[in-house]
């Protein structure tokens, strides 16, 4: 039975701003929990199966923005319904045939448990296999960001890595950023709640196309 | 629990942890000193304490009696 079918429960999906499902895992580097990452962000994401091209594309990028993650205090946790010893050969296939080395853990979720409780499973795509599911997690534990990606497109980790800079400046600055923003470029002060706010923030000197839309440039450290 | 192998020996990452433990770290320590993900040692240091290899106490973690035994060991 299908979810969405009268009579199937579907379950509940975690929530930006909440925190984030509390976990225990096997994985390639031994048992992890969430909590383990406290303190650090975490960008916990699922791709369908070990061993196919897509997914492999995916692990190896994954891994090439690894190291500029870690400068960021983001660390990243891999999963799929396999078994360690399919993520362990995996892995070593990759560093053979790729010349990768996979430097982050990648939970083995045979019963499907965190797969279920981050609604990782697109029964209409898949029942047995998770979507390409990124979740970003901050230092707090507080779900972040979501993006769920079809198994037929592989995710664009330069996205990820924006994302990721995108939150870190808003946590820093207090600031929104723009639609394709990019690290230095100016970022949008958070709309006027009352009339006053509106009429003092036009005389603030800030780059302001009306009282709603202002935009300041960051220090350079940001 | 995986940073304890069947035979009873430690896991590399088990073994370097343990010698740092012959004095008393927190987990931050511990990364500092072996440039490892913080993470990667509380987990481990967990296990380990499951093992009454190492303690707790104050959020510093040094060896049992047990644990200093393991290092002479593997000295």
């Amino acid at each position: 039975m299908d979810a969405g079918t009268p009579g199937t429960s579907i379950p509940s999906l975690p929530r930006l701003g909440q925190s984030a499902p509390a976990f225990q895992a096997e994985t390639t580097h031994g048992t992890i929990r969430l909590a383990d990452f406290a303190g650090s962000w975490l960008i916990l994401f699922s791709h369908p199966a070990d061993f196919t091209p897509v997914c492999t594309t995916e692990i190896v990028a994954f891994a090439q923005i690894a190291p500029e993650l870690r400068q960021r205090n983001v660390e990243l946790l891999g999963l799929s319904i396999d078994s360690t010893y399919s993520h362990i050969a995996w892995v070593r296939a990759i560093e053979q045939h790729f010349k990768a080395t996979i430097p982050f853990p990648i939970i083995a979720d045979l019963n499907k448990e965190i797969a279920t409780l981050y609604g990782m499973i697109m029964p209409g795509e898949s029942k047995t296999e998770t979507s390409r599911c990124v979740f970003v997690i901050d230092p707090n534990g507080i779900l972040r960001a979501m993006i769920y990606y079809p198994l037929t497109t592989g995710r664009n980790t330069d996205e990820i890595l924006r994302l990721i800079d995108a939150l870190q400046a808003t946590d820093k600055h207090s600031v929104a950023t723009p639609a394709n923003w990019r690290p230095g470029d100016k970022v949008i002060l958070p709309p006027p709640k009352t009339i006053e706010g509106a009429a003092e923030r036009l005389k603030a000197g800030y780059e302001c196309a009306d009282w709603f839309f202002c935009k300041i440039e960051l220090p350079k450290d940001g | 629990m995986p940073c304890v192998k069947p035979d009873g020996t430690l896991e590399p990452m088990a073994q370097a942890i343990i010698r740092v433990l012959r004095t008393p770290h927190t987990a931050e320590e511990i990364c500092e000193s072996l440039r490892l993900p913080l993470y990667r040692v509380r987990s481990t240091v967990r296990e380990l304490v499951e093992a009454r290899l190492v303690a707790e106490a104050d959020g510093q973690f040094s060896l049992t009696g047990a644990g200093a035994e393991r290092v002479r060991q593997q000295s």
